[in-house]
């Protein structure tokens, strides 16, 4: 049509316009995709969670919910914790290194009190609780090589009973240990970890 | 961009991308003339996706159950993050859609783009406005609030105006004998999944049939009439870049003012959510004043002005079927060959704007509480929304004066006709009213069908062009 | 013609709104509220007679208290000191321990104890929420609801009200407001040849007893009572204003290089 197109202002508004627009898409974006993180009400629910554990015998584990996942409140025997040392040959990752858990929990125990285990129940693999199995030599999770632990029946995951993972497990790393403290002797919060003593 | 090019030639060899590309928008030839009416239609577009998206985002959180429905909600509104956002941008969205539409609706019948090769397009356009209605009247039942109950109660109810199968039928719509939780959840699914598919169907028809015959404009000039060596119109131009740049423009302009709308007036005065929508449902008390939402009133107005008969509100509920019914017939009710009020004859443009000061009369009265005085205003309201296209079936073809002449006697006697039962038996009141709204549609019929005996200057319309006017 | 047509168009959308701006002027006696999200004070003092006296009774259960906290400055945990009256749990049977639930933390909804069938027994109608009660009713008609109780013997709770005709609930408020009643003056109206004497009320009051505020004071308290409600209506509403100008200027932008674009690329059309 016309012969004295400018195309050289025309490209620069197509592109003014386009780099707005495109800031405008993103920021309109942004909102919805914002909205689907947790919300308030599911915030609300994961709150820290007292538990007294001051009832729970010597090999006894209890279950508690916190962000809708079981935590798993083990107290464990003073045979159990030298246990601990026997089976390090079999586990992949003894020290803990690759696994997620608070400094506090980075030991051989993976807990702040030897004794009382505080762990997330969800197998690292694909996601199931996996079973407590605490029988030592049981002879379906390798008989000597078994001094007691977790067992999860979706694929097979072993675990020792400081939540570390068997060599040759589908599961790549041990067990999460999630923020917690002692409020007092018998309490502990779990999923709030600010201001306690390490 | 050698690798881009192959990438295409690949995908062209398996789907018409290129093809499409052409046909609907590089290639596509608009009449250059569009003014600011044309821009409804890519609005209405944008509002469609709009609606879409807010409303999947919506679905996520939103519980469709009588017991946790109005807190569902409300855990949107402060629970979610931004979730009042999406949620405005929903309520406004509707109502914006009704605005749009509304306004490309008129663009239709002002330049007369229903008429001859485009009266699918125009039905299609009405079957889209009607699953509109639906869409918006089951969406509006989910908040479950007093207004959403009884809305829907109020609606369904009119099925149970049907002589004979009316009440089995609106149990059977319900799910229950009110309005409950299984109406809400049927509906629910109708919302989100039922009435958005065919929805979209219909509006992809619609631009279909729309590029099949190609675009009207102001002029109601056909374009295609003129081409040059090349086959393409003179008076065209393509749609992309020129109108894409163009609708550009006018998508920033509306979202300008929809953003004005949702940030600082979501309510819209009341308009777009109701006050008592904020008390949740309770099936033991009614709002004291219920009305539906502003875009239904017209037809609300007409269902309440007409007086039940043999102890049936069924008359009502016909006459307001036909208020919308009457509009797929519009391309055969206007016979004018000339299309655009430009150039009709003046006695359309007069009675298109006394038809546009009715609906609008009739929106405003379905709001209000039902008066005396408000009720007759309704009723000839609904008589002259009516009128329009008897009237405008007698004057669009040549008729001699005394075709005019015998139609102004029937109308009027039929006017007399209907008022008699009304007015034997009423109160004094009630006979003062009748006696003088009467006149309403008396000089309405006096206007549009004695005026044109007058002179012929009423009913001659103007040259139309050959070529589009800038 | 074009012109017309368009200031047309215009009454077609506005005309709906402006009908309503001008409907539903009620002759009945309204004060006005005076509203103002951005006082945080108010809205603080509002929100502590509101735990104080309506929470009772009135649940606000889409409210959680974490949100009145950030949103009004209050610490969390002098927030939950000072807003969540946690119930002791230790005084009742374990299952009225059971059904009122865990004790509130601060993530938790303003919900209350008491059961529907139990204040249908005793207001003879179930308590409303008021999450969003100021934006069912509206700030002046709450205004005016709480600053019009009155004296009236012939009622269950001893007291009538100027905006909510034989109201069930009781003036909670009355230790601040004292007991009043309603001074009305007759007025005369000739219509039509026929005078009639209609009582109006002033807007001034009798008072029995005097509440622990003054009268100015009181209505002082009323209106951050009244703020605070509508805060609650929709706490997010000055965030929503706060985007909606930055978001309003940025498309003004996008308008003005959209437009320029356009004007660039229609210079080929003639």
């Amino acid at each position: 049509m016309s012969d004295s197109v400018d195309t050289g202002k025309r490209r620069f508004l197509t592109t003014l316009t386009s780099v707005t627009g495109g800031i405008a898409v993103v920021g309109m974006a942004y909102p919805f995709l914002a909205s689907m993180a947790p919300s308030a009400r599911a915030q609300a629910a994961g709150a820290p969670v007292e538990v007294d554990i001051s009832k729970i015998q010597p090999g006894q584990m209890i279950v508690e919910l916190w962000r809708k996942q079981p935590v798993w409140i083990l107290r464990r025997t003073p045979q159990n914790l030298e246990d601990l040392a026997k089976v390090q040959a079999y586990l992949s990752d003894p020290t803990s290194d690759k696994s997620k858990q608070p400094e506090y929990a980075k030991n051989q125990y993976r807990s702040r009190k030897p004794e009382y285990l505080v762990m997330i129940g969800i197998c690292t693999h694909l996601g199931c609780s996996p079973k407590l199995r605490p029988e030592v030599g049981a002879a379906d999770l390798g008989g000597s090589a078994w001094m007691g632990g977790f067992f999860c029946p979706c694929h097979g995951s072993r675990f020792d009973l400081a939540g570390r993972v068997y060599k040759g497990s589908p599961a790549p790393i041990n067990l999460a240990i999630p923020p917690y403290r002692y409020i007092n002797d018998s309490t502990i919060l779990i999923g709030d970890d600010t201001g306690a003593k390490a | 961009m050698a690798k881009l090019q192959a990438l295409l030639g690949w995908v062209d060899a398996r789907f018409p991308l290129t093809q499409m590309w052409k046909e609907h928008l590089s290639e596509y030839y608009a009449p250059k003339n569009f003014n600011f009416w044309y821009y409804f239609g890519s609005l209405a577009l944008l509002v469609l996706v709009l609606q879409i998206v807010t409303g999947i985002f919506l679905t996520m959180n939103y519980k469709p159950d009588a017991a946790v429905a109005f807190a569902s909600v409300e855990g949107i509104m402060r629970d979610v993050n931004w979730g009042y956002l999406i949620r405005y941008m929903h309520s406004t969205g509707a109502s914006a859609f009704f605005i749009v539409v509304y306004l490309h609706m008129y663009r239709g019948v002002m330049y007369g783009s229903f008429k001859k090769p485009r009266e699918l397009i125009w039905i299609l356009g009405v079957f889209i406005y009607v699953a509109l209605m639906a869409e918006a009247f089951m969406g509006y039942l989910l908040p479950w609030g007093q207004m959403s109950y009884w809305g829907a109660q109020v609606i369904v109810n009119l099925f149970g105006a049907i002589p004979y199968i009316g009440n089995d039928l609106a149990v059977w719509i319900r799910g229950d004998f009110v309005v409950d939780d299984a109406t809400l959840n049927r509906f629910f699914a109708f919302h989100v999944i039922a009435v958005p598919l065919v929805l979209l169907v219909l509006v992809v028809m619609h631009i279909l049939a729309l590029h099949e015959v190609g675009s009207n404009n102001p002029d109601g000039v056909e374009i295609k009439k003129h081409k040059d060596a090349n086959g393409k119109p003179l008076d065209g131009i393509a749609f992309h870049p020129y109108y894409t740049v163009k609708d550009i423009v006018g998508v920033v302009a509306f979202l300008i003012i929809f953003s004005v709308i949702m940030f600082f007036m979501p309510e819209g005065g009341g308009l777009f959510l109701e006050p008592d929508n904020f008390v949740p449902a309770n099936p033991l008390s009614t709002p004291e004043h219920i009305k539906p939402l502003w875009y239904f009133t017209p037809f609300y107005a007409i269902l309440r002005a007409i007086p039940p008969m043999f102890e049936s509100q069924f008359p009502g509920v016909i006459a307001m079927g036909v208020s919308i019914v009457v509009l797929f017939f519009l391309p055969w009710i206007d016979r004018h060959p000339v299309k655009s009020i430009r150039y009709r004859e003046p006695i359309y443009t007069l009675a298109l704007m006394i038809f546009i000061v009715t609906f609008v009369a009739l929106a405003w009265l379905g709001m209000q509480p039902a008066l005396p005085y408000l009720s007759e205003l309704a009723f000839r309201c609904s008589e002259l929304y009516f009128s329009f296209f008897i009237v405008l079936a007698i004057y669009s073809q040549a008729r001699s004066k005394n075709y005019y002449i015998t139609w102004l006697v029937a109308l009027a006697a039929a006017v007399i006709l209907m008022d008699l039962p009304r007015y034997i038996g009423a109160s004094g009141d009630k006979q003062i009213l009748i006696r003088y709204s009467i006149f309403i549609p008396l000089i309405y019929f006096v206007i549009t069908l004695w005026l044109p005996t007058t002179a012929a200057k009423w009913t001659t319309s103007k040259t139309v062009p050959d070529r589009v006017t800038q | 013609m074009k012109k017309i047509l368009f200031i047309l168009s215009v009454t077609l959308l506005c005309g709906p709104l402006y009908s309503l701006a001008q409907a539903s002027e009620d002759e009945a006696y309204v004060a006005k509220a005076d509203i103002n999200l951005e006082n945080k004070d108010s809205l603080r003092r509002g929100a502590r007679l509101f735990v104080n006296y309506c929470l009772s009774c009135h649940s606000a259960a889409y409210l959680r208290y974490k949100r009145v906290a950030d949103d009004l400055d209050i610490d969390e945990k002098l927030a939950a000191e000072k807003l969540i009256f946690v119930a002791d749990f230790s005084k009742m049977d374990e299952s009225e321990a059971k059904r009122q639930g865990e004790p509130k933390k601060i993530g938790a909804l303003m919900t209350v104890a008491m059961r529907a069938a139990d204040s249908k027994r005793w207001f003879g109608t179930a308590v409303p929420d008021l999450s969003v009660i100021a934006r069912s009713r509206g700030a002046d008609w709450l205004y005016t609801y709480l600053t019009t109780f009155y004296v009236d013997d012939t009622r269950p709770m001893g007291v009538n009200n100027l905006a909510f005709h034989n109201v069930g609930m009781p003036h909670v408020l009355w230790e601040l407001d004292g007991l009043k009643k309603p001074i009305y003056e007759t007025v005369k109206n000739k219509q039509s040849g026929t005078e009639t004497e209609t009582q109006v009320f002033t807007g001034k009051f009798d008072y029995l007893t005097e509440g622990k505020l003054s009268p100015v004071k009181y209505k002082e308290a009323v209106n951050d009572l009244v703020n605070f409600l509508v805060y609650m209506g929709e706490p997010g509403r000055l965030e929503r204003q706060r985007i909606g100008i930055i978001v309003v200027l940025f498309l003004g932008l996008l308008l003005l290089f959209a437009y320029l674009m356009k004007r660039e690329f229609w210079k080929d059309v003639h």
